[in-house]
């Protein structure tokens, strides 16, 4: 059927697998979004810039550290930065969320959204101050080189590919488990229904708000070094895809954890699907299906009614 | 309007009307700021005035360049009726975005608009007619009624000045009208608004459609001066571009847009040699503005005036 369209099963799958691999980066970074949204009712327009921050970092610790340390040997690894990276990313959004971010709470939601809009702007401007637009490549970790063969598919998966999918998975769920089945997750889900009840009974609001903003920046990082080998490393890496992610957001609509992770993969394998049957389209295809649902279901698929 | 008002829009519009004949001034900066200002004084009808955060507006004002671009070059269209080309796209597809973005409020409203808006910037980039990366260029100005010839920097200044008069007009009779009043109770409350009676959508919607037509003609106004419709234009970075201009100078005042205007474009020129230094200092810049200067430079201005007249009539009363 499918030779039928002029397309090989093998360039199916070949998209599809892209298509899941982009589908991840949506899902963590939906995901960070809904999260920040539930507790602080800011959309983080930082998030983009943060994932870049992530990227940048791992880079920077594999190829530049060293020599700006005067010790042209030393790198730091993918494996140290994959744990590195968001914490220090997470550390700089406690820091914007408590100088800055906090004293906006008391008005519009808009202008958290403006506040870090203007954020954005000043860290990928300065990344691209200092290393242009070009793009930086980082080489796949040793132990993820190569991939497996699949003769009688006539198939190739790549190795690093593979570990990204099983990687971000692994944290989405993670992250689902912390957020609804644990003590945790009670109080954040708590601190969303109604802050000051919360409070009342005893719990530091406010710092589980500066925590959970961290843990949704560090989310976004933590993209970012898993796309550092897949994509090139550059300043805009992140605003391109953060407008795709706002989609994806309305799409499934901010209500519940486990939805956003769902529609974020749904779409980038439907993107996947796109580039195979129709590429012209690829690019689109996920802001009509924004169009439609909107027409459709305003709330968002998994989204509430407000 | 007090007198106060009136002497200082008489003597802003006696500066603009001798441009052409100084040297002071590049003229086609001039050009370029009126363009601008019309942009984010369109914008702020809508975030000004009724509340709502567009963060596509680049679709309406680059969407209009190309049209006109393309409507004045292929199609030997005359100015006037490839900018009012270039109007009736801005209008269907405001009525279109505007339809879909106003089923949801606030924050969603913003990522609504921002994805529409990208739809128009792939496609911008993916057609035939619109050049892919290196847009519309050598677009003619043409002669205006195919009686004047506007390739000279003159005549096209005045050109541009007198549709940004229009248009500047018509926001600041907009705002006024009965129906201004109407887009301001929403802003403040809009459950109360829905309570008397109002059909909020289709304000709302209206609003939206006068905003996206007017950021049309700042944007095909542009393409005929520059003579270039690129993806610049289209690029969410102009709807943010946007956004920082209306607030940067106050929201919700007249003259504010301009002013923000004039402060991004003047600074975008000064600081242009020195590569993106532009972006992280206007970036700084808005930062501020939210955290500390919510009203913006003619906002704060305003409301410094008013305190000072009361200080005034106090001790007076004492």
């Amino acid at each position: 059927m499918l030779e039928a369209f002029g397309i090989t099963p093998q360039a199916l799958v070949a998209q599809l697998l892209v298509g899941l691999i982009n589908g991840s980066f949506y899902a963590i970074l939906s995901l960070g979004l809904a999260i920040i949204f539930g507790l602080l009712n800011v959309i983080n327009f930082t998030h983009g810039a943060q994932y870049m921050l992530g990227a940048f970092f791992a880079w920077i610790g594999l190829t530049q550290v060293g020599n700006w340390l005067g010790m042209p040997d030393f790198s730091i690894n993918y494996w140290v930065a994959l744990v590195a990276a968001p914490l220090l990313v997470g550390a700089i959004g406690i820091v914007i969320e408590r100088l800055m971010l906090k004293r906006l709470y008391h008005l519009d939601h808009l202008y958290g959204l403006l506040l870090t809009f203007g954020l954005a702007l000043v860290i990928e401007g300065m990344f691209r101050h200092w290393y242009g637009i070009s793009g930086e490549s980082y080489s796949v970790p040793e132990a993820l080189q190569g991939g497996f063969r699949l003769e009688s598919f006539g198939l190739f998966l790549p190795k690093y590919r593979m570990w990204v999918i099983v990687a971000s998975l692994a944290v989405c769920i993670a992250t689902w488990y912390m957020i609804e089945r644990t003590k945790l997750g009670n109080y954040l889900r708590a601190g969303t229904e109604n802050p000051k009840l919360l409070q009342a009974l005893g719990i530091n609001v406010p710092l589980m708000i500066t925590l959970t903003y961290g843990f949704g920046v560090a989310l976004a990082a933590f993209a970012g070094v898993l796309a550092a080998p897949v994509f090139q490393v550059n300043p805009v890496m992140g605003s391109n895809l953060i407008i795709v992610v706002f989609a994806v957001v309305v799409i499934g609509g901010m209500g519940s954890i486990a939805g956003s992770i769902v529609t974020g993969l749904a779409l980038g394998l439907l993107e996947g699907l796109t580039k195979v049957f129709y590429p012209e389209a690829s690019s689109m295809v996920i802001f009509v299906v924004m169009a439609i649902v909107l027409l459709v279901r305003p709330a968002g698929l998994f989204g509430k009614e407000k | 309007m007090s007198a106060n008002t009136r002497i200082l829009y008489t003597v802003l519009l006696a500066f603009l009307a001798v441009v052409p004949f100084q040297d002071f001034v590049y003229i086609v900066f001039v050009m370029k700021l009126l363009c601008f200002a019309l942009f984010a004084s369109a914008f702020n009808l809508l975030l000004g005035y009724t509340g709502l955060l567009s963060f596509g507006h680049a679709a309406f004002f680059g969407g209009a360049a190309y049209v006109t671009a393309h409507a004045s070059k292929a199609w030997g269209l005359s100015p006037e009726l490839a900018i009012l080309l270039g109007m009736l796209y801005a209008c269907v597809t405001g009525y279109l975005f505007g339809s879909l973005a106003i089923r949801r409020q606030g924050i969603y409203f913003a990522m609504i608009t921002l994805a529409l808006s990208q739809l128009i910037f792939f496609l911008a980039l993916q057609m035939k007619f619109t050049g892919g990366e290196d847009g519309i260029q050598g677009v003619p100005r043409g002669h205006l009624f195919r009686l004047i010839d506007l390739s000279s920097d003159t005549a096209m200044y005045y050109f541009v000045l007198v549709l940004f008069l229009v248009g500047f007009l018509l926001i600041q009779r907009t705002i006024h009208s009965p129906f201004g009043q109407v887009l301001k109770s929403i802003r403040e409350n809009e459950p109360r608004a829905i309570s008397l009676g109002y059909d909020v959508k289709r304000f709302k919607l209206l609003a939206f459609v006068i905003s996206a037509t007017l950021a049309g003609m700042a944007g095909s106004m542009k393409s005929l001066v520059f003579q270039l419709a690129t993806l610049t234009d289209v690029h969410w970075h102009m709807s943010g571009e946007v956004v920082l201009m209306t607030i940067l100078g106050g929201i919700g005042t007249l003259l504010g847009p301009i002013v923000g205007a004039g402060l991004v474009i003047g600074l975008q020129n000064y600081l242009a040699g020195i590569g993106s230094f532009s972006t992280i200092v206007l970036g700084a810049i808005f930062v501020v503005c939210v955290l500390a200067f919510r009203r913006g430079i003619v906002g704060e201005c305003l409301a410094y005036f008013e305190r000072y007249q009361e200080a005034k009539d106090r001790r007076r009363g004492l």
